[in-house]
């Protein structure tokens, strides 16, 4: 079983690195770019456990370790059982 | 009074605290390896600067998982001194011995300088030997040391009085320039609540000596040594 988890600035936090890919993008012509937000991806690779008890370690261990909470977010799901 | 200093994989100022314990101050000093699960008996504990665990993840991150970080908090917990530096700031921060968390400088460029920073809280074991709004020149070195916290939590802190440092210009005026990394309210240490717990981005453990280019760091060290009145 696969999981992935993205990991972001919450919103109320300045992202200076989203900011810098933006200027640059603006730079080549991007115009349409509004913001960009830059985050961090990490694909969990599961076993020998159920779907359910996935659903509860994924948030778990995105809470306590992938994200530090005070500055960031994150989303998670399951991409194959 | 005995220190320790402990080592991850990746610190890279643990030597230079080492020695600015042992031979500056002149105090009986030892490595605490972070396996272990023994703090040697030591009165104060130092995490140094560096880049532990290569700082991957987050910096700090992985190194607050490391076995004796068990015995720091337990040891922080009943009042003992612990004194983290640039990476062992981050490290308090991500044990959530200290509040809030750091975002990469502001301009996104590693810093290695001298800085100016006036001393904010002349109360702490930290600071006791020095005197509020004293200017000190320690040098920093470090890519994320913008301190950020929810705003609420800015307010306790400095209605706790928690902040000791903070970064000035060399007249002590607080400046946009003189926030080199662009930390909140140009925060450069804290202390916890309780004041037995601190960290700061700049390293006074490499401002001991005037062959160094400044002995400024010595009065975080000497203040350690200060009996409480």
């Amino acid at each position: 079983m696969k999981a992935r988890i993205l990991v972001s600035f919450k919103d109320s936090v300045l992202d200076p690195q989203g900011q810098t890919v933006r200027n640059a993008l603006h730079t080549l012509g991007y115009d349409a770019v509004q913001d960009v937000r830059q985050g961090k991806v990490f694909e969990l690779d599961l076993s020998g456990i159920s779907k359910a008890e996935a659903e509860r370690l994924i948030p778990e261990i995105a809470g306590k370790v992938l994200a530090n909470m005070v500055i960031e977010k994150y989303t998670w799901q399951i991409l194959e059982d | 009074m005995k220190f320790g200093v402990v080592v991850f994989p990746g610190s890279n100022c643990d030597a230079d605290a080492y020695h600015a314990f042992r031979d500056a101050l002149g105090q009986p000093t030892t490595y605490l390896w972070h396996k272990d699960h023994d703090l040697k008996g030591v009165d104060c504990v130092i995490l140094p600067g560096g880049f532990s665990y290569g700082d991957y993840l987050r910096s700090g991150a992985i190194a607050r998982f490391s076995p004796l970080m068990q015995e720091v908090r337990e040891f922080a917990d009943k009042g003992g001194l612990v004194l983290g530096i640039c990476n062992g700031f981050q490290v308090l921060l991500e044990l959530n011995l200290l509040p809030g968390a750091m975002l990469r400088n502001k301009k996104l460029k590693f810093l290695c300088q001298y800085v100016t920073i006036r001393l904010e809280n002349d109360r702490t074991p930290f600071t006791r030997k020095g005197t509020k709004g004293q200017i000190l020149r320690i040098p920093i070195a470090h890519f994320d040391g913008n301190w950020y916290a929810p705003l609420e939590t800015l307010k306790e802190v400095e209605d706790n009085g928690q902040v000791v440092f903070r970064y000035c210009d060399p007249e002590g005026a607080l400046t946009e320039e003189a926030n080199v990394n662009g930390s909140l309210h140009a925060i450069a240490g804290l202390v916890n609540k309780r004041g037995n717990v601190c960290g700061m981005m700049p390293h006074p453990e490499r401002a001991v000596e005037p062959v160094l280019g400044s002995e400024d760091g010595l009065v975080v060290l000497q203040s350690l040594l200060e009996k409480i009145s």
